[in-house]
């Protein structure tokens, strides 16, 4: 029950990490100095909460368990992460786009979350719930800029939209392990969010002038463990200090 | 003796002058039994107890808050033991008045309550009072400050910038 549980939390967590570590590789490279500081701090919000989540999943697994070695000793196939959160930064239009994707996604998962009768897993998403209410508000305002501005920043956002809209639909996976978390009242049912889900960012994207995708097919993958191509090089960079120098601290 | 603070904080009378000392590294004006942030001090012999509660997920200055207060109370001659606690969440609401007049004072615009922040932080409504010149015909430039808990105003009476602290309920 608690290695399902950790499994569960790990499908949540590692999400954020991933979005997190791309949104810190932004730090001092945003177009403007307000932009950087935003997405900075939507960054440091991403890991405090996943701070959170592993602090409780090393908990459930005892032994040598760290949140550190929970980030960071891992193998690419152990990361439960999002598809659309490994996703390069391009360009703005893409960070935006990405960021618009998964907030969505993040305030409907979050606000179920704190009904969960796991008391930690319920306080932890309280908490996230305030911030990424204000996560949801700043990427949908710079999708309704982008879209609704110039000729070159629709036509950017459209782009960054029809490459990562095909990734949307696997934020949404469960396995077995999930769905047995979810029915003991402990995880949230992510299929029954997914139409409301997708009614809120459709209409989002209309608002701001621009095509809902017209997608053939959605892309499966990344909570199972098999990720993009990009997965290896953001971990490699991430893990190259513990796995150069083990058991460093600052 | 306990006291017991408008806030739900309940904190021990022999610890409270040595916690309320203790002032946030990022807005050293405020102290951490003010912020809100000490939910729980007793005292058990020479052993202090002590629950503090991150105000965002990824405070950098937890860490540093909770090794500031280890360090306070063995100045005063305690054992300490600090536990971080997640529930109930922070909320600005548990900033007291004097700390709200602390941060005015200090160059902060206090947070608004929830429906006001909303509408400043949308650009709908103008009403936070620059806290130099207390002109509230300002404009948030961005919803993201110089810390997780600030969003960035321009006052356009004196033209100066300021941080305001923003409502999280």
């Amino acid at each position: 029950m608690e290695n399902k549980l950790v499994h569960y939390i790990l499908g949540i967590a590692d999400s954020n990490l991933i979005l997190g570590q791309r949104l810190g590789e932004l730090c001092g490279h945003g177009p403007n100095l307000e932009t950087d500081i935003a997405l900075t701090n939507i960054s440091l919000d991403l890991f405090g909460q996943v701070r959170s989540y592993y602090q409780y999943a090393s908990t459930l697994l005892g032994g040598d368990a760290t949140e550190d070695s929970l980030a960071f000793l891992r193998l690419e196939r152990e990361y439960r992460t999002a598809l659309l959160c490994q996703q390069p930064n391009t360009d703005f239009a893409w960070v935006i786009a990405r960021q618009f994707l998964f907030d969505a996604y993040h305030l409907i998962l979050v606000e179920m979350l704190v009904k969960s009768s796991d008391e930690t897993l319920s306080a932890i998403a309280k908490k996230a719930v305030m911030e990424v209410r204000y996560h949801r508000r700043f990427s949908s305002d710079w999708l309704m800029r982008l879209g609704d501005g110039t000729e070159e920043s629709h036509r950017r956002v459209q782009e960054a939209l029809d490459n990562l809209y095909i990734h949307a639909d696997a934020l949404f996976a469960m396995d077995e392990h999930d769905n047995a978390i979810a029915t003991s009242g402990v995880g949230v049912d992510l299929s029954a969010l997914k139409k409301e889900y997708f009614a809120q960012i459709n209409a989002d994207i209309q608002k701001a002038t621009l095509v809902v995708p017209e997608v053939p097919y959605f892309q499966k993958g990344g909570k199972d463990g098999v990720h993009s191509e990009h997965m290896g090089y953001i971990l490699s960079e991430m893990q190259y200090m513990q796995r150069s120098y083990p058991n460093m601290t600052w | 003796m306990v006291i017991r603070l408008p806030q739900g904080q309940e904190i021990d009378e022999v610890l409270y002058p040595i916690l309320d000392a203790v002032s946030d590294p990022e807005i050293p004006v405020l102290s951490i039994v003010q912020m809100g942030v000490v939910r729980k001090a007793s005292l058990e012999a020479d052993l202090a107890k002590i629950e503090i509660t991150p105000t965002y997920s990824g405070c950098p200055a937890m860490d540093v808050i909770g090794e500031d207060v280890r360090k306070a109370l063995n100045k005063a001659g305690f054992d300490a033991e600090v536990k971080l606690v997640l529930s109930p969440a922070w909320t600005t609401d548990w900033l007291s008045e004097q700390a709200r007049a602390a941060l005015l004072e200090y160059g902060i615009a206090p947070p608004l309550q929830a429906d006001a922040d909303k509408a400043v932080l949308s650009g709908a409504e103008r009403m936070v009072v620059c806290p130099q010149c207390k002109s509230s015909n300002t404009r948030m430039i961005s919803a993201f400050g110089s810390t997780a808990c600030k969003a960035l105003f321009q006052c356009l009476d004196c033209l100066e910038p300021f941080d305001y602290f923003k409502c999280l309920k």
